[in-house]
């Protein structure tokens, strides 16, 4: 069985640079598993602008910004395997995966990054009724038709779902000749990025129809029409509001779930909101050496901040190998404080973080669970408040951040539990 | 000029076939479909009933015991899965115990074996998410689960290897008797036809009252299902059903062969026999029903809802047989739950009342094993690296859910009778069954198809004609 130091599974934007950040950590013994015919993973279909803002400081392709990090594992020499499927992961870290040319195989791994990405929620989660005709796609599904096999999947499109994906498409489709008649979202406010409402909605004169969900998907064949329907607050449809529009395509961006299945089957343990690994302040989960980051640990908005969360795992990993080369053992972990979600706020990453191994700071990601327009978000060390940071405008849609410094968790040593809030002014 | 005409092939069509095939024949399936398996054969329980539900004394009763017990040898011989698991028919309350009884005593009249009454201890440590408020239940060890899809594709493959012609996308119009037999028109021509067996499911009656004065009725009774992701499929190890009412045996929980859980059906007659849709009110009558029988049901699994179409017949039994007025027209009519149970007993009956009446002589060359499409993942790991070296296809992963390779793919396609639509393919190898419902498969095995049948991305359907997946290339209307 071949070892290998730190093998990645995925190569999209999260175990690119993963990868290339281990490497400049003086790892040797890389390996990235990419299943798709190329790296880059889903960026190479998003060929809209708008990735690379906060990396490179310009604005990119999804192609051109994965580019960037492709020369980079080209010019650091990683290894990787194209076509290549991970089937199994076991808890000793033996991957095990399948390609044309070398069959199965397994890898032990001293190390493993977790970078599968997400999966888009299928219709059948909404229980959308209605019939089951051609012409139901989730905007991905969708995206890679047009953008990389350059077919037209419909004419005349209805699009569920205001999450950025559905936002996109909605652009996409039309500059393609399709007429995208609606965009409807269940929830009272959009799940995608405020630049992209303007962008692909507004310019374009595409309607967006909050609080507002498919009810009956017609055509036996092919979509005919889609009728949608005002839901009340507890999101049920409200009768003698529905409106039938002809169509022959309906496009569903209702969610990503993080791709989870190998995760799970290693024995990781996930976190109920994000359905991604629960990990540390190193971006471990809870399986000793197996990190996490990207899309598969929780869902992003922006790749910038994907590729500096896997960044940072590239960099535990490192650690993580170069401590085991150093005393053969794992050291023990210091005291674990649990990170937790309060009120306002739906999840956080990392849940727990060991002060003691915090490099120079600690970055929490989360979202909050509504629209929020001039609110505190606020930082408790048990019940103490350490900070409080004022924000004009917060929605589920964007990913939130909280910095702590080495030094304030430092100084806190019997701490207990760290909370976010979101505190309204 | 056949000898036999069967129209339909759903799996009772498939399984006449299949019997017919068996003797010196000219036969011919008409399917107005583009595939087997497109109307009620596709979209119900895929449950082999043990056969304590019918009363005593009828074909319903006769056919789903018969059916049961010939299920082992059938699905060995064609090579399809199925497993024992057993159900269970859960009884709320100590009033409705009368009527659990009845259903032991109308069982074992009927010939069920095995069948046992436990009481609530008994059935919670067997199931143990099955309701708090069970009071007993009725076991029957002998009842199945099987895939429907492989059921009827195996009956249809194995009779088509063995002589009968498959004519698709053929509706059948009208039937006419004449002297010689019957003149059936049809969307390909007319065809001729000694004798004609009439399997189309919800469509029967309409072909039965064309050459027959004793008028016949088949309403379509829709049932709706939740399918649930495999994570869920372990819920429940048996089929769980409650005591039944007017409308059937209600709605059932249970494990399907491949490991996910199935949830449904209610039912609901409706005036539209293509009505397969599913409706938010049937939706959540399903669950609300299900929830009666088993607790915790993790409905966020839910991975795809679905509805078919019963074909009840008014007097609720299977009509079998040559028609009083129009000799040499067989009925195969009413074939409603326990249909799937009872096809290879229908077939086996509808061959026989042809083989009295034509007398023909048995082939020698019948085969009756079939092999189905190789599952990769039953190989051990040298097995498979053997394989995908002489085949690199079975080393490439097409639909991730479900891990089918192309490999899968291209047996689906290649083989006879094969695959021609994303649906074709999905029912033989279980790309796009998964939790992601196609979105990652759909596109790649688009792409096989149009190279394996030579035809443009544009021509590739979901199920036929009509439901083309691509409308044309960007920018092309502008």
């Amino acid at each position: 069985m071949r070892a290998c130091d730190i093998v990645i599974i995925g190569g999209g934007p999260a175990g690119l640079a993963a990868a290339v950040s281990a490497r400049k950590q003086g790892i040797e013994d890389i390996l990235i598993l990419e299943r798709d015919r190329e790296l880059g993973g889903i960026l190479n279909q998003c060929i809209h602008n708008g990735f690379g803002l906060h990396t490179f400081q310009e604005e990119l392709t999804g192609p051109e910004y994965a580019a960037r990090f492709i020369r980079q594992v080209d010019e650091l020499h990683i290894e990787y395997k194209l076509n290549t499927m991970v089937m199994d992961i076991s808890p000793e870290r033996e991957v095990t995966a399948m390609n044309r040319e070398d069959g199965i195989f397994t890898v032990k791994a001293n190390s493993v990054v977790l970078a599968m990405g997400c999966r888009e929620r299928p219709r059948g989660a909404l229980n959308i009724p209605g019939y089951r005709p051609a012409g139901i796609y989730s905007a991905g599904t969708a995206q890679r038709l047009v953008n990389i096999e350059g077919c037209l999947p419909g004419r005349e499109v209805v699009i569920l779902g205001s999450g950025d994906i559905g936002l996109i498409m909605a652009r996409r489709m039309t500059l393609e000749g399709a007429k995208v008649k609606v965009v409807s979202e269940l929830m009272p406010y959009s799940g995608g990025l405020k630049r992209n409402i303007v962008q692909c909605l507004q310019d374009y004169d595409i309607p967006l129809k909050l609080s507002c969900t498919v009810v009956d998907i017609r055509g036996k064949e092919r979509v005919e029409g889609v009728v949608l329907a005002q839901v009340d607050e507890k999101g049920k449809p409200v009768p003698g509001t529905e409106k039938e529009y002809r169509c022959d395509t309906l496009l569903l961006s209702v969610g990503l779930i993080p791709e989870n299945e190998l995760s799970r089957e290693m024995g990781a343990a996930i976190h109920e909101v994000t359905c991604g690994p629960k990990v540390d302040e190193s971006l471990e989960t809870s399986v000793e050496g197996v990190f996490a980051c990207g899309n598969v640990l929780h869902v992003h908005d922006l790749v910038d901040f994907v590729s500096e969360e896997a960044a940072a795992a590239g960099r535990h990993a490192a650690e993580y190998i170069h401590r085991l080369k150093r005393t053969k053992e794992r050291p023990a972990r210091g005291k674990t404080v649990p990170i937790e979600a309060g009120s306002g706020v739906r999840y956080t990453v990392p849940c727990s973080v060991c002060p003691a191994r915090v490099e120079d700071k600690l970055i929490i990601r989360f979202r909050v669970d509504q629209v929020y327009t001039d609110c505190y978000v606020s930082v408790y060390f048990d019940d103490e408040r350490i900070l409080q940071k004022r924000r004009l405008a917060a929605a589920p849609g964007e990913m939130e951040e909280v910095r702590l410094t080495r030094k304030q968790l430092r100084e806190a040593p019997g701490l207990g539990r760290i909370t976010i809030k979101i505190e309204e002014r | 000029m056949y000898d036999v005409a069967i129209i339909g092939g759903g799996v009772t069509g498939a399984a006449t076939a299949r019997e017919l095939s068996r003797y010196q024949l000219k036969v011919c399936v008409l399917e107005k479909e583009e595939d087997v398996c497109c109307g009620t054969s596709k979209a119900n329980s895929g449950i082999i009933h043990a056969g304590y539900d019918a009363r005593p004394g009828t074909l319903m009763a006769r056919l789903n015991v018969r059916g049961n017990e010939m299920m082992e040898k059938l699905a060995e011989e064609l090579d399809v899965p199925w497993k024992k698991n057993g159900s269970l028919v859960l009884c709320l309350s100590e009033e409705g115990f009368s009527k659990l009884q009845e259903l032991y005593d109308q069982g074992a009249a009927n010939g069920v074996r095995g069948l046992k009454i436990l009481d609530r201890d008994e059935v919670l440590r067997m199931e143990p998410n099955a309701s708090d408020r069970v009071y007993a239940a009725l076991y029957a060890p002998s009842a199945g689960i099987v895939c429907p899809f492989q059921l009827n594709i195996a009956l249809a493959e194995n009779a088509y290897v063995n002589g009968v012609e498959f004519r698709f996308c053929t509706e059948v119009f009208t039937v006419k008797k004449d002297s010689e037999g019957f003149l059936l028109k049809t969307s390909k021509g007319d065809v001729r036809t000694r004798c004609v067996v009439n399997a189309a499911g919800v469509y029967a009656d309409r072909f039965h009252n064309m050459v027959s004065e004793d008028k016949i009725h088949i309403t379509a009774r829709r049932g709706e299902y939740f399918l649930l992701d495999k994570s869920a499929g372990q819920h429940v190890e048996r089929t769980i059903f409650t005591l039944p009412g007017a409308y059937g045996k209600g709605v059932l929980v249970a494990p399907t062969i491949h490991g996910n859980l199935l949830i449904g059906p209610n039912a609901e007659d409706i005036g539209d026999k293509e009505g397969t849709c599913t409706t938010g009110e049937g939706l959540s009558e399903v669950l609300t029903k299900a929830g009666r029988s088993v607790k915790n049901l993790p409905v966020r699994q839910v991975i795809t809802s679905f509805a078919g179409l019963r074909p009840h017949e008014d007097g609720h039994e299977f009509i079998i047989g040559e028609v009083r007025d129009a000799e040499g027209f067989i009925d195969c009519a009413g074939i409603e739950s326990p249909g799937l149970a009872s096809c290879p007993a229908v077939g086996e009956m509808a061959a026989g009342i042809l083989r009295e009446k034509l007398k023909p002589e048995e082939k020698k060359q019948f085969t009756a094993k079939r092999r189905g499409i190789l599952n990769p993942s039953m190989l051990s790991m040298d097995e498979r690296n053997q394989l995908i070296r002489k085949q690199p296809a079975y080393g490439n992963i097409v639909c991730r859910c479900e891990m089918v390779t192309e490999g899968e793919v291209l047996d689906a396609i290649r083989r006879p009778l094969g695959a021609r639509s994303l649906d074709g393919v999905k029912r033989r190898t279980r790309a796009g069954m998964g939790r992601c419902q196609s979105g990652f498969c759909s596109p790649k095995v688009m792409e096989i198809l149009s190279r394996e049948l030579k035809i443009p991305a544009a021509m590739v359907t979901k199920a036929g004609k009509g439901s083309e997946l691509i409308v044309g290339i960007n920018k092309d209307m502008l």
